[in-house]
């Protein structure tokens, strides 16, 4: 059967039973309730109240409240959300504010499974369209829609952390990853016969342990593995080594290695830490921001796949160094497949006296972790946003000052870093903070994960010490044929073969690790667009620059790809950039024009030649013939002035 | 005595209510200034269809709603040196740009229309037809402001514009002094 | 509580230990320019136009805590550029029609627009939403196609009402004030709410019904003056 459901109303006119529960909701008649209505009304409430009774009903915990509603009754229901509201005690417009945020959650019914087709760029140019084809034919519904029966929903979802192995796409909580048409159809097929997503990985997926689930699902693809962290590691020598020292030796000893924050920024990391544990605070917080969200970047999933201990290794020695006894991984929506094999570590470790009161016999030292599961937000990666949304929140970031450092999580001094900055810390409390420093170069030491997807042959993970130039990256990854490099993501800075003797490291060529390489036969102008739909769709929409500029700016990039900019549209673009720079909120909004700006300096004439001069001071970019063809249709008539030899 | 040489003004009525075109004569007896530095060339003022000559300065009221409006409008621009956007709807549509942004259905100015015409809830058109005289010039898409289709050297707000600000502004172009708006006068409505 | 001093475009000022920039300021009778901001409610910090400079960086007066000694430039060409791209951005984002909308002389969006010499051509375009308007109160209607987020009567209504009428509902350009019932006439939303009072609302998107032309085009509150001119006439007294 075949829908063209634009939302959850419209389905259940076709006379669907779909358990009844949300159907109910939908059909709320103010006089008259029924019974049949007032009964699942009243399973709804029980069985909503119980998730909230599962976090203590919690508003903190609200993230995870309405996942677990989403993932049982498809949507986040008004009742639902009237439910919520009343024990956790907030308004049901502050629910509806978190459930309206995420990606993930939904305000109109959904299918029993989603399937969402990753659409970034790099699976764009890796036959996504075919793909999308083979999934809408076999469903029978078209992206954006449900099937009519419920059983499915079809969406694309930006970069999912696959770009080494595109076009990708998630079914449900598990990833299938280098799709082609043929598999596409297949999968639908199978999905339509009633197989479950797991059984699509492996007919025997519950007998495998969450490890082997991951390993079969993706590739870890590390193509170049290092002396910090992808080369042979000692299990918890660094925790071992720590507890020999005093906090404040802990925070000397990374300090003195140099090391500095992997997500892009670069701040220095043992800094971070001082700030945090010299803050006057009953409670500390560390957390792991899991969440690289940024098109191009999946560095950490291998390290959460392959150095799952290492990671929580170094959150337990950050959290020795600052005193703090709580901590949270925060995992992206989009890596849930991996969250069976992170708790399972989790577990594993509490197990082992590695986690919990009194680690490794240590008196005092008590700390433990709990994941967050995210909701598909890239800005979550923006270090105050995933406060927020740790908070059961909007994934807002936080007005600065305070930093998270003096006033995180709750209110209290917290830690956040990127999960591969976490790995290094244990590594240096294991083999020393000159060990480390003697790798790399001036002010970027030790080794760094570089994520290479996109036009060549060796796309995967390379750890390499700072400071190689692009060009020895590029010969390594097979991408001779590079025209444009996009380093560091589309926040960060596309180059052209002139500019490849740049350097990554934090002086040169800043970057959280994404190295996306694209040819020649690659449209520049068609990147940038991508990118800038991609920042519009992700701005968090809180400060004014960001959430209206970035529109702007997408509709600008469509002017100059359709042909219609104008010659002062050029200027425009750098003016309207600067402004968003300058004025906006976050990272995200001071980051979002670098795609315009940097292929503007790099790629002038890509530009130019899109340009449509003026003449006589009138706009050719204005169409009249575009513009009055809806009513010469509709007046059945030509025009006088513009259709006959008129010359003006 | 040889007087300065007169500077040639043309005016034109778009998209808009000609209520830009009164609020000049709102300048009162300050016309009769104005009239010693400038003489009026194509205008519904003088009733002058099509420009005699170039024209120093070329006033524009209303935005395009209309194929007249761009051919106008373009005319304007190729003979003026100087363009002035007078009044709201020039500047930014205004009201009539109102229909932009309940035009969102896949045939918008049919329904639009329709509605104007036929189905509206206080329409009495007996013939129940969309008025399609071939002298009626087709409809554009949607409004635009004039500096959307041509380059506009300034803008005079208002709705109408004030006589203060269209003599401040005039006299001030008019001589060679103009430096932008006394905050107190610039108005939108 | 420490007091110290501060500049603001080179005129020394005084301020108290916990104040933001623009407290000092309104205290010392410098006006900064804002929408988001307002007497009595939290900062927020989201609609930019308290943008300023301090010791050369960009941040917003009204979350940006004083310090002493800092530099801060307020009154500056470039700053008023920043401005008015970010009042003009508003404008564009939604409809506002200034001759036909009953806010017009009381805006402060608009009276910000006139204080920023806004007025040469536009580059931007205009997004022209079409969002659905709620009469369904018996006093009160709103037009959120005039809405800026500037969220004063979500803070308003949450903090010194004590209700949560409204909240903030998705995200990116998405994003917008919404209800927390159906429709205004199903939540607590009453009159005399500070949330609904003339001053929170800063353009025409909450209307008061019947009331809307008392006061005459020509004769309203930014008629009489440029928007910050109280704060500006502290200074001289």
């Amino acid at each position: 059967m075949v829908a063209d459901a634009p939302n959850g109303n419209d389905i259940t006119r076709t006379g669907f039973d779909p358990g009844a529960e949300w159907f109910a909701a939908l059909h709320e008649e103010p006089n008259g309730i029924d019974s049949l209505t007032l009964q699942t009304h009243t399973s709804e409430t029980a069985a909503v109240a119980e998730i909230c009774g599962g976090f203590d009903n919690d508003p903190h915990r609200m993230l995870d409240i309405l996942r677990q509603v989403q993932e049982r009754y498809c949507w986040i229901s008004p009742q639902a959300m009237r439910v919520i509201a009343d024990l956790t005690g907030l308004t049901p417009i502050a629910v509806e504010g978190v459930a309206s945020f995420y990606s993930f959650l939904s305000l109109s019914l959904r299918g029993r499974v989603t399937i969402r087709l990753c659409d970034d760029i790099i699976d764009r140019f890796s036959g996504l369209g075919a793909i999308t084809e083979a999934f809408e034919t076999g469903l029978g519904i078209k992206v954006g829609g449900t099937s009519a029966n419920g059983a499915f929903s079809l969406e694309f979802t930006p970069c999912i952390g696959l770009c080494d192995q595109a076009p990708a796409a998630m079914v449900g909580d598990v990833v299938l990853t280098a799709l082609t048409p043929q598999k596409a159809s297949r999968i639908a097929e199978a999905l339509k016969a009633g197989q479950s997503p797991e059984d699509l990985v492996s007919q025997r997926f519950g007998d495998l342990s969450p490890h082997e689930r991951a390993e079969r699902m993706v590739e870890n693809n590390i193509r170049h593995a290092g002396a910090v962290l992808l080369g042979p590691v000692a299990a918890d020598a660094g925790l071992r080594n720590g507890l020999d020292l005093s906090p404040p030796q802990i925070i000397d000893t990374v300090e003195a290695s140099g090391l500095r924050g992997c997500g892009g920024a670069g701040f220095t990391t043992g800094r971070k830490w001082r700030m945090a544990a010299t803050e006057q605070a009953e409670r500390r917080f560390v957390i792991c921001n899991a969440d690289e969200g940024e098109p191009g970047t999946f560095k950490d999933r291998v390290l959460l796949t392959e150095r799952p201990h290492l990671l929580i290794e170094g959150m337990t020695i950050a959290a020795r160094a600052v005193g703090a006894s709580q901590g949270i991984v925060y995992l992206r929506g989009e890596y849930v497949y991996l969250r069976d094999h992170i708790e399972a570590v989790l577990a594993d470790r509490r197990a082992r006296g590695l986690l919990g009161k009194a680690i490794l016999g240590a008196d005092g030292f008590d700390f433990d972790i709990r994941l967050q599961m995210g909701a598909g937000a890239y800005i979550c990666g923006e270090e105050g946003a995933l406060i927020s949304s740790c908070e059961g929140l909007p994934g807002e970031p936080k007005t600065r000052p305070p930093y998270p450092v003096t006033r995180g999580y709750l209110g209290f001094p917290t830690v956040v870093n990127n999960a591969e900055t976490f790995c290094h810390a244990a590594r240096i409390l294991d083999r020393g903070a000159r060990w480390f420093s003697a790798m790399g170069c001036q002010g970027s030491h030790g080794t760094k994960l570089f994520s290479v997807s996109g036009d060549c042959l060796n796309p995967g993970i390379y750890e390499l010490p700072y400071g190689q130039t692009v060009q020895e990256l590029l010969e390594m990854a097979g991408a001779e044929d590079a025209a444009a490099v996009l380093v560091g993501g589309p926040s960060g800075t596309m180059i052209g073969r002139d500019t490849f003797h740049r350097r990554l490291c934090f002086d040169d060529l800043a970057t959280g690790g994404a190295v996306v390489v694209f040819s020649h036969r690659r449209n520049i102008l068609e990147i940038v667009e991508y990118y800038m739909s991609f920042f519009v769709h992700e701005s968090c929409g809180y400060c004014t620059p960001c959430r209206v500029g970035n529109v702007f700016l997408q509709k600008a990039i469509g002017k100059f790809r359709d042909g219609k900019a104008n010659p002062g549209d050029i200027d425009y673009l750098r003016d309207l950039s600067s402004t968003i720079i300058e004025t906006s909120r976050c990272g995200l909004g001071m980051t979002s024009p670098n795609p315009i700006l940097s292929t503007l300096e790099n790629f002038p004439l890509v530009y130019s030649a899109m340009v449509k001069p003026t003449r006589d001071r009138i706009r050719d970019t204005f169409d009249i013939q575009s513009a009055i063809d809806g009513a010469r249709k509709l007046a059945r008539r030509r025009s006088h002035i513009f259709d006959r030899d008129f010359t003006e | 005595m040889s007087e300065p040489p007169r500077a040639r003004i043309a005016t034109a009525s778009l998209a808009g209510c000609f209520g830009c075109h009164m609020a000049i004569l709102d300048m009162d007896e300050r016309l009769i200034e104005l009239t010693k530095l400038v003489e009026i060339d194509r205008s519904p003022l003088t009733d002058i269809k099509s420009f005699t000559r170039r024209a120093d300065i070329g006033i524009i009221e209303g935005g395009c709603c209309n194929e007249e409006n761009v051919h106008v409008l373009r005319d304007f621009r190729r003979n003026c040196d100087v363009l002035i956007a007078l009044g709201q709807c020039a500047i930014m549509g205004g009201l009539p740009a109102m229909r932009n942004a309940i035009m969102h259905s896949d045939e918008p100015l049919r329904e639009c229309l329709e509605e104007a015409f036929i189905s509206g809830r206080n329409i009495r058109n007996t013939t129940h037809n969309i008025p399609n005289d071939p002298a009626l010039p087709l409809l554009l898409d949607e409004v635009y402001a004039c500096s959307e289709v041509v380059e506009i050297d300034y803008q005079i707000p208002g709705c109408a514009p004030s006589g203060d600000i269209i003599f401040d502004t005039l006299s001030r172009l008019l001589t060679g002094r103009f430096r932008g708006f006394g905050r107190d006068m610039i108005k939108f409505d | 509580m420490t007091a110290f001093r501060f500049t603001i475009d080179g005129v020394e000022i005084d301020a108290r230990e916990g104040q933001t920039i623009m407290e000092a300021a309104d205290e010392a009778g410098i006006y900064i320019p804002r929408l988001c901001d307002h007497e009595g409610l939290r900062h927020q910090g989201s609609c930019r136009v308290c943008t300023v400079k301090a010791g050369g960086r960009s941040v917003s007066a009204c979350t940006q805590p004083a310090a002493a000694g800092q530099e801060v430039e307020n009154e500056t060409p470039h700053l008023g550029k920043l401005r008015r791209d970010l009042v003009e951005m508003l404008f564009h984002e939604g409809n506002h029609l200034c001759p036909i909308c009953e806010a017009s002389g009381n805006c402060e969006l608009q009276a910000m627009a006139y204080r920023l010499d806004m007025t040469a051509p536009t580059k931007f375009p205009y997004l022209e939403p079409c969002r659905a308007l709620d009469a369904s109160h018996p006093d009160i209607a709103l037009d959120r196609n005039r809405c800026i987020s500037c969220g004063r009567c979500i803070r308003a209504s949450q903090d010194v009402d004590g209700k949560g009428v409204f909240g903030y509902v998705g995200r990116g350009i998405h994003r917008h004030v919404g209800l927390s019932a159906e429709d205004l006439a199903g939540t607590d939303a009453k009159l005399a709410d500070f949330a609904i009072s003339p001053e929170v609302c800063p353009v025409g998107c909450i209307i008061r019904k019947r009331v809307g032309f008392a006061t005459p085009i020509g004769e309203r509150e930014f008629d009489k003056g440029l928007i910050g001119h109280e704060i500006e006439e502290r200074r001289h007294e």
